[in-house]
Order: structure tokens, then sequence, then C-alpha cells
């Protein structure tokens, strides 16, 4: 097993060193540079200009840009905003919470409900609920975000009143972090109601960022399970008498959980990247909404940055599933892969 | 288990203590459209910067009073210019206090040091506060005062002096703008002598309305009402800026009540908003312009008539019907009518075609010609659609023979090689920042700014040049106004510009909000407002 984890591990080197450099390529492929937008229609004098591109460092050739980059990185500082002159790194781990902690409950979600709609539906094959769900995970998989998260705001925000609209919790509660997770800090903070406002607020947003994984986990949960439950070995279980739901549970969803693993940890990527558009739409203070203003405003330390940490993260996360498979699937392990 | 349940037990009393609920009080909530890039508004150029740092917690030695551009006493009781327009002395206000929060508490009241420090930090090179940001001090770039300023001399405790350079009268004015925001130089020294220098961008203290609390980024900006401001302590105790990105989803906040007042509402939710119970839209005519500048230094565009004959193609009204969905003003001049010594004399070059065709032929083009329109990429106040624009005005051109091929930039390319003069004809606009005809004219038109670009139509007529500079020369407002005046005429005589439209600015407030002013230059303001 240590050693499938290290040769996992020894594959992240290079992939980490070709990550810097399409961090450091996209953002700088993107035309306009920072000081220009800054300015906007006032313009700089081009002394101004060339002062703070030097101030920068953007006057030098990129080859030099990006080695002095990687050089920097490997002293594990990310730099600094252009924008705010804050570290990147402080920004990142600031944000950072927000964006797990939607993401997580969004995963959840996606899990609780779409791993057993999956089962049920085949189990069930063919029958009302299956065709049903199956309709409705080709919908919610193929809605765009942003017009769903729309939807969502103005049915049960603005119409029924039910949610509030945006952010993470209500404006009226102010408490120190603790944890940067407001469901731990809010109720940490002992105020009447900022734990309420706190789960308020996050209904919305994972509903609008769940729902594509939810589809994607009920439609895969499903074809596996249809796979397993034509099995020889779940024949014979069935007919050594065991109760269904055992055989539906142990024998048959255990041997279909490599796909769903996969899945689940594929859609962390899927995750991150709605939460972009999750995060603009919900006002939640977030690492999506961070990059998305970034790039606007062609603050390059943080897009290179940025990029380098959510790359890490899903790295990281992926290596996790790999573990898992191991654990899993033994044949995994054994072949060394 | 247990001894972890105790530690939570206490944490959770402990902030209990620490915590505050705002709810029993005046918290009004704004729900504004962005992030503040840091709150030391001098480092920034973005409106949404001011409204979190200069409009809530800082003063400047003027102010413009809210809701107009003009310009009242601030930090500064009285002033006065010499009268070779060298000398301009302020004279401060006594007993103005620097906000006490838990991480400054000031010993002394405001005096000249505080002025002093506030303007070399972004002229002097030598200044580490200066060296420290890389002297990337925007806006007082962009005013040009450090050409402008050559000295300034501490007459006493409460008096200072700018020694000027040159006259030039709309420094007064450039003096309540963001940049010139004052800050303390006692807490500057503690910064200083901290060592983070980045406390003065992150921890603002001023000596405003408001005093800051505390920012979670991208999320909340949180205000105390400043008991001790010398204008009075304001009527609401608690300011929350609720940092909410998408204009539709501002909306949604307001309607349910979330916040109380919102800046731009998306043009197509106009109506509804309007029909939304509880919710008032205020507007006023924003101070900008938008317009299409003909660059005269291309073969076609060199000749008045051409650009008179591509006005008269131009149907304006159906560039506000359609582009602006009605709200805006037709542009006839420059400067916008809600600005001082707008022209009403000035005729606008009406939409006729075939007035048009009859100049382009007199200029020796009746067949026609090839040319082309740059859109902006960006909605901006003065154009919310510059790609739509274009093709209206490209098909308008069309029925006079002039083919236009529309050409788009991501957006500091388009201002980067617009102010290289690679266009034909650029959409552009301006949005004025100190409420004076010279940050419109002189900017956008002047001979300076053709030779640096930031004139789009590269035009440099002496004429109007003159009676710029003579406008500077005097602080006699009769006098500048008549000097403004021709110049209007003169730019329209030789058009180097389509005036496009000065657009309609808009302000959801809820109805539990009274006071509530349009600021015309765009910015947000709460000292004044009340709730009921």
């Amino acid at each position: 097993m240590l050693r499938f984890i290290l040769h996992r591990l020894a594959i992240l080197i290079p992939t980490f060193f070709g990550i810097t450099l399409a961090a450091f390529t996209f953002i700088h492929l993107i035309p306009g540079d920072p000081i220009e937008v800054m300015a906007g229609e006032r313009g700089v004098s081009p002394e101004k200009y060339a002062e703070l591109m030097h101030a920068f460092g953007l006057d030098q050739p990129l080859w030099k840009q990006y080695l002095d980059y990687v050089w920097q990185l490997l002293h594990g500082d990310l730099g600094v905003s252009f924008v705010t002159k804050q570290p990147v790194l402080d920004e990142f781990f600031k944000l950072f919470p927000a964006t797990v902690e939607l993401s997580l409950i969004a995963l959840i979600f996606a899990i609780v409900i779409g791993i057993p709609a999956g089962i049920i539906a085949a189990v069930k094959r063919g029958s009302i609920f299956d065709h049903s769900l199956m309709t409705l995970s080709l919908t919610g998989f193929s809605m765009p975000l942003f017009w769903w998260a729309l939807l969502l705001i103005v049915t049960f925000s603005g119409t029924l009143g039910w949610t509030p609209v945006s952010g993470r919790i209500s404006a009226l509660y102010y408490f120190d972090n603790v944890t940067g997770f407001l469901l731990i800090d809010s109720w940490l903070s002992g105020q009447p109601g900022a734990f309420k406002s706190a789960v308020s607020h996050l209904i919305l947003p994972t509903i609008a960022l769940g729902t594509i994984p939810l589809a994607t986990f009920a439609r895969q949960t499903r074809s596996a399970m249809l796979e397993t439950l034509n099995e020889d070995f779940i024949k014979t279980a069935r007919a050594k008498g065991l109760s269904p739901v055992r055989v539906t549970v142990v024998h048959a969803f255990r041997n279909a959980l490599i796909p769903i693993i996969t899945v689940i940890g594929l859609s962390v990527g899927v995750l991150l990247g709605g939460a972009i558009l999750t995060e603009t739409i919900f006002s939640w203070p977030g690492i999506g909404k961070w990059m998305v203003d970034s790039i606007f405003r062609r603050d390059y330390a943080v897009v290179q940055g940025g990029l380098i940490l959510i790359a890490t993260m899903v790295i990281i996360v992926n290596l996790t599933v790999d573990v898992l498979y191991g654990l899993i699937d033994p044949r995994i392990r054994r072949k060394g892969h | 288990m247990k001894k972890n349940l105790l530690a939570m037990t206490i944490l959770a009393g402990g902030m209990m203590l620490s915590g505050q609920a705002f709810a029993a009080e005046k918290t009004l909530v704004y729900c504004s459209e962005g992030s503040p890039e840091g709150f030391d508004a001098s480092l920034f150029t973005s409106g949404t910067t001011f409204d979190a740092a200069a409009n809530t917690m800082f003063d400047g030695l003027v102010n413009f009073k809210i809701g107009t551009t003009e310009v009242v006493p601030g930090i500064a009781e009285s002033w006065s210019m010499s009268d070779d327009g060298l000398e301009l002395t302020f004279n401060l206000r006594s007993g103005v206090k620097f906000h006490s929060t838990d991480y400054f508490t000031p010993t002394r009241d405001l005096n000249a040091d505080d002025v002093i420090f506030s303007f070399t930090r972004q002229m002097d090179e030598d200044n580490v506060f200066y060296k420290h940001n890389n002297g990337a001090w925007l806006y007082f770039g962009y005013m040009d005062m450090a050409n402008l300023i050559k000295d300034i001399k501490r007459v006493d405790d409460m008096t200072v002096t700018f020694v000027l350079d040159h006259p030039e009268a709309p420094i007064v004015s450039n003096m309540a703008m963001a940049f010139a925001g004052i800050q303390s130089a006692e807490y500057a020294a503690q910064v200083e002598a901290s060592g983070n220098l980045d406390d003065m961008n992150q921890k603002p203290i001023g000596t405003g309305p408001f005093k800051f609390v505390n920012y979670q980024k991208d999320a909340v900006i949180r205000y105390a009402a400043n008991a001790d401001y010398f204008g009075g302590k304001p009527n609401i105790d608690n300011l929350v800026f609720s940092i909410t990105t998408d204009a539709s989803v501002r909306f949604q906040k307001m309607k349910a009540g979330e916040c109380h007042v919102m800046p731009y509402p998306a043009p197509a939710e106009l109506d509804m908003i309007k029909a939304t119970d509880g919710i008032t839209l205020l507007q006023s005519e924003g101070l900008n312009v938008g317009y299409l500048a003909y660059n005269t230094e291309k073969e076609n565009f060199k000749d008045v008539k051409v650009r008179k004959a591509l006005n008269h193609a131009i149907n304006k009204q159906a560039i506000k019907d359609v582009v602006f969905s009605g709200y805006a003003t037709i542009a006839v001049n420059p400067i916008p009518p809600t600005m001082w010594s707008y022209s009403t004399t000035t005729k606008d070059d009406e939409y006729d075609v075939e007035k048009a065709k009859a100049l382009l032929a007199e200029a020796g083009l009746a067949d026609g010609f090839k040319t082309n329109i740059w859109a902006m990429p960006v909605q901006r106040p003065y154009n919310p659609d510059a790609k739509k624009m274009a093709e209206l005005i490209q098909a308008d051109w069309a029925k006079i023979g002039v083919e236009a091929e529309i050409i788009t930039f991501e957006w500091g390319e388009y201002l980067k090689r617009s102010k290289a003069g690679e266009h034909d004809t650029v959409l552009l606009g301006w949005t004025g920042d100190n409420g004076d005809p010279d940050n419109f004219l002189r900017v956008l038109l002047g001979k300076v700014s053709a030779e640096q670009g930031g004139n789009r139509a590269r035009w440099a007529d002496p004429a109007f040049e003159a009676e710029l500079q003579a406008a500077l020369l005097t602080t006699d407002a009769a006098e500048r106004t008549a000097h403004y005046q021709k110049a209007q005429e003169i730019f329209k005589a030789a058009a180097p510009w389509a005036t496009i439209a000065h657009s309609i600015v808009f302000m959801p407030v809820s109805d539990k909000v009274t006071g509530y002013l349009v600021d015309p230059l765009g910015g947000h303001w709460f000292s004044n407002v009340d709730m009921n």
C-alpha cells in the first residue's frame, strides 16, 4: 500500500510543474495588462506606466518572469495581489473555508439523494419511478447553472420568501471567525438565530451547486447497479435466500462502488468549477468569486496562485480516491497501478 | 470528549461576549456592487472603493455637498486663492477628531501636519508610503497634481498653503475628490513604527461620518456611526455594505428586505422595480457622456464635412430608445446639461440622411467609403451596450454609402489601442470626477490629451485650447462659463465627435429610508440618511 501511495505521489511532481506552466501561460495569453485595466478610461502617463510595470516585475521577458515565479513558489511564496497588495496565500485561506463549506454540503446533498435514488431506480428498473428519475436527472444535468440559480432565487426567495436571497449569513449577525466554517462559527457564537440564519443561507446555493452532481450520481449509480445486479454472484446470493435488501446493499452496491466513487472524485473538480458561478450569483465569498474578479482585473499573482492551489486540492482529492480504490478493490492495489 | 465539550462551551461563552448583534439599533444595509480593492482611496480608481472608503470614512479639505457638485467646506472652514492664482490657502476647522478604534487612539485633533502628510505621501518619492506603494497614486496622476503642486507650506497649526506651478482654477474641486481625503499623520507614524505599512490600506482611520468596524473579504463591510463627527453624528447607528455582484440578485435582496439601498439596477428590471411595493426608484441625470470619436488623423476624417455628414446620418433617438430603453438624454455638447457652463445655444447635428449625403458629396466622397466602428466590450454607465449601439450606427451609415466594420477588443487592449490611435471611429465615454467642465473638456479634447492619446479624436484645435487655458486662469465663475461656452461652440462646429447620450442614474431605495440623495458624480453617501 505504501509503495502504491509513493508511486502516486511521484507522479504529482511533473503534474505540479505542468500546472504552474499552464496557469502562467493562460493568464498571460489574455490580452491587456493589470495597469491598463486599473487605469480605465482615464489612462496613465507613459512614465507612470513604465514605473508600475517595473514595480510589478512585468517588464521582464516572460521566460524570466516564469522562472522567477517558480523559484518563488519553491520557497513557498505565492506572491502578493497586484490589486489588494495582500499575500495571495492569506487571501486564499480567508476565502477557502466558504468554498469548502458550500462544496462539501452540496456534495453530501448530492450523495445522500443521488445514490439511493439511483439504487431504487436500478432495482425497480422500468417502473414509473425509474423513468421519472432518469428524465429528471437528464434535466438537472442539462440545466444552465446560472439560470437555475436565478430561478431558485426568484421563486423561493423573491416570490415565496422562504429562503434568504444571497450571502452566507444575515448582515445583522456579527461574530469573530474561529474556523471560517459558518455553520460551526455561528453555533459557537451563541447568538440566537445565527446558526439558523447560516443554515437557511446554505439551502439555495447547495441545491444550485448540487444539482448536476446529484443527477450524475443518480445515473451512474443506476447503471453500475444494473450491471452488478445481472452478475452471477447476485443470482447466487438470491438463490441462497438472502433478503433482497441485503443482496442489493451488501452484495450489489459494494461491487458497484468503484465507478460511483470515480464519479464522486471527479465531481470535486466539477463542484469547484460550479462554485465559481454559484458563488458569483449568491454573493458567496469564496475562492470562485475571488478568481473571477481577479481575472477581470488581470491580477496575475492571484489567478496563478489561485489556480495552483485549486489544482493542488483537486490532485489531493484524486489521490485520495485512488487510495480508496485500493482499499475497496485489492486487485488494483496488487497490480500497483 | 468531555474536555472538548467544556472547551467548546467556554469558547461559545466567550464569543457571546465578544460578538455583538446590530438588531436593536438603526442599521442600514447597502447592497454594494463589488468588493473594494482596499480602504486607502488614494491608491485606487474604482467608484466601488471610493464608496467603501472615501465617501464613508474620510473628508477632504473641501467636500461635495451631497447630491450636487457644489464644493462646500470640509476639514477646511474656508479657503482663498492669491491674486496671481499661485497660492491656495486653506484655514482648517478646529476640533476635528480622527476615529478612535481598537487599533488606534488619536492623542490630538487634526492639524496642518495631517494635511501635508496626506499629499506628500502621494508626491514625494522619498516618502516611505510612496515607496511602499510603488508610487501607484493613480488619481493624483490623472489630475496632474504632481505637476501642479510645487510646494505645501505649513503657515501655522491650522493653516496650509499650496504653492502652485501655474494657475488652475479646478484645483479646489479636486480637493473634494476621493484621492484627496485627509489621513492622520499620527496614525501613519504608528503604522510605520509597526512595520505593517499596509495597515493604512487595511485598517483605515479617517475623520468621516462612519468609522471602520471590520471587513469580511468579498462579503460584508461594517461601519459604526462616528459620534464625534464634526458634521454631527449620522442618524443611523450602523452601516453595512453587503457585497452583491449580480444586479438581479441585488433587486431580489431589496424585495426581500435584506437591504435598503442598491446601486446599478439592471436596465431590463427598471419597470419591475418601479412597480414593487416598498421600493422607490430615485433617478437623476448622470454626470457623464457617451460619444463616438472620429480619428481626425485618418485621411477620411480630416475633413469636417465628412464628420458632419456622419453625425447627420446617426439616428440618436433610435439609440436612446433601443440602447438606453429610453432612459437617457440625447447629448448635444461634450458636457452634460446638469453641469455649469453647459451651452444651450449650440445646435445639434439633426438626423437628416439627405443632408448627410449632400455633405459627403461636397467632400468628394459621394460613393461613400469603408471604415470601422470600435465597440467597447464592457458595460459602462454612459453606454450600457456598445455593441448594439455600433450596430445601429453601422446601419445608419450604410444608408449614405459608408460601410463600417464593427471591431472590438478585450477592455484593457481596447483602451490601449484606441489610445494609440489605431481606430477610425471609437465608442467611449466619461463620467465626471469633480463637477468641473475642465474635467471633461481638457481631459477628453485638450491638446496634451491629444498627444498622449486620451483625446481619442486626436483633435487639437488652437482656438478651442485657448479658451480652455483662459478658463484655468481665473476663479471667476461667470468668466469661466463664457470661455467654456465658446469652447463648446468651437467643438460643435468642428465635430470631432458624434455626441451620443447622457445616461440617467437610478437608485432603488427602500421606503424605510429617508433623505437619500442621488449623487450626480456617481458616489453613494449615507451620512445624511435616516430610517423609520
